[in-house]
């Protein structure tokens, strides 16, 4: 069973559930960066929770299946049309020999999920499909001409279609405080939590960064490296924050003033170029 | 040391050396998901839990350790830094190459890459400040000086560190069984080739 990739837009890429575990080596997690929509993905198709699926970036792929296969689209939203007939997302689809998959760029959020009943069958890389930008493991990103083999699926159970995911203006997602806030000004840690922050268009799977007040330093020492999080709030040296994604370097030599919830990670996927992120302080 | 908090899945161990770190690493690897930086250690999981377990461990003194891996890496001394470093040093080509080899190196932490150990306790005089600009491309295989470390870089990427020469040796094939070459303990001696 197979899938021809026609166009894979500006950068689409295999994810799964990614590496844990691995830090010790010098290796990222890596995986979807939208944990939740993969797993909807995947539970809409009867697979295994980290099967592996497409990560979209900013939609562009166009799919034409070489077999009839079962597909899902979830995550960002946006138009999918097959044969160019709208289709709604968060729900099994088919898709029959011949035809032809499209996402488009999405009107809300960033990073669509592609899944197939089955899951992509991709070579793993000390266990897993994922692609780590950073450190240059896993499959490379999808290419136009490219053949996606699939495994062998297991009938989708009947669901109810997924809800949207809450579309607003900002993300605001909760943070625990240090383990660096003591090497800023209180001022720089009260600007961190009150002011909006707005995402910067070179953000990317290392990291988010962010636009906005300059967190000033109470202390102007080099911080020896040290291990970072998928969530940790690095502060470079211009005073400007970076929320470390799921290719995160594993350890880095700027203070981390805060860390994100793990579980509120996942917003940052969506991001967008000019939205706003406000962090609040763990309730 | 002082356990910190690392937002709701980790806690950092913030110690006053890498000795000390070393000797947290050593206890608490097995025990939980464990990674060690140049004076922290971060262990993954529930933070009460994790705290909890750091108050019934002791760290592993410096010297008890049982014996660690030796690993010799050869090297051809003909990096494009080695001249500078000999200058930033005052040192001559050759009593850099000596200063590098005569020291047996310890492996720290990993990070920057796979596979790419930040080696410590070399030949003090051999400290050198990075690159003030980065190259684009360091070849796999070069081993390279930057503050108190030395390291290899395992493949192809850009990097800042002084080059003073390179090693046909694999750093990091991830078929093998383990995939690093230098893990966090291990001694590793260079030998000019």
């Amino acid at each position: 069973m197979t899938l021809l990739v026609e166009r894979p837009g500006p950068l689409s890429l295999v994810q799964d559930r990614g590496r844990p575990g691995l830090g010790h080596l010098g290796v990222s997690a890596s995986g979807a960066f939208d944990r939740g929509a993969l797993r909807q993905a995947n539970a809409l198709l009867g697979n295994d929770d980290g099967a592996a699926a497409i990560e979209v970036v900013a939609g562009g792929l166009v799919l034409r299946a070489a077999a009839p296969h079962v597909v899902a689209v979830t995550g960002a939203a946006g138009p999918v049309t097959i044969d160019g007939r709208q289709v709604p997302a968060g729900r099994a689809l088919r898709l029959d020999t011949g035809q032809r998959l499209a996402v488009d760029p999405p009107t809300w959020g960033l990073r669509t999920y592609v899944g197939v009943s089955g899951g992509l069958a991709v070579a793993a890389e000390l266990g897993s499909a994922s692609t780590d930008t950073l450190a240059g493991l896993g499959p490379a990103p999808l290419r136009a001409g490219e053949t996606l083999r699939t495994g062998v699926g297991r009938p989708p159970p009947h669901l109810e279609d997924v809800p949207a995911l809450a579309r607003t203006g900002e993300i605001t997602v909760d943070v625990v405080l240090g383990p660096r806030d003591d090497w800023f000004v209180p001022a720089a840690v009260r600007r961190l939590l009150d002011d909006p922050w707005q995402v910067s268009p070179v953000s990317d799977r290392v990291g988010v960064r962010l636009t906005g007040g300059v967190l000033r330093r109470a202390r102007d020492a080099e911080l020896p490296s040290e291990p970072c999080l998928r969530g940790s709030v690095q502060v470079a040296a211009d005073g400007l924050p970076i929320v470390f994604g799921p290719d995160h370097p594993v350890t880095g030599g700027y203070p981390v003033i805060a860390v994100v919830l793990d579980a509120h990670t996942d917003r940052l996927a969506q991001a967008r170029p000019g939205q706003v992120v406000r962090f609040r302080r763990r309730p | 040391m002082n356990v910190r908090p690392c937002g709701d899945r980790a806690v950092v161990l913030d110690c006053t050396s890498l000795e000390e770190a070393q000797g947290w690493f050593a206890a608490l690897h097995g025990q939980a998901e464990v990674v060690l930086g140049a004076r922290t250690v971060l262990l993954r999981g529930e933070p009460s839990a994790l705290r909890a377990l750091v108050e019934r461990t002791t760290p592993v003194a410096p010297g008890s350790r049982p014996d660690a891996t030796v690993v010799e890496i050869p090297v051809a001394y003909d990096g494009p830094d080695l001249d500078d470093v000999a200058r930033l040093t005052g040192l001559g080509t050759d009593e850099v190459v000596t200063a590098h080899t005569a020291t047996p190196w310890t492996v720290a932490f990993g990070g920057f890459a796979p596979g790419f150990a930040y080696l410590v306790g070399g030949d003090p005089r051999l400290a050198v400040p990075r690159r003030s600009s980065p190259r684009t491309s360091v070849p796999a295989g070069s081993v390279g000086l930057a503050g108190e470390f030395s390291g290899v870089y395992p493949r192809s990427s850009p990097g800042g560190w002084q080059l003073i020469g390179r090693t046909p040796v694999t750093m990091w094939d991830s078929g093998r069984p383990e995939p690093a070459l230098l893990t966090a303990g291990a001694t590793v001696r260079f030998v000019a080739a």
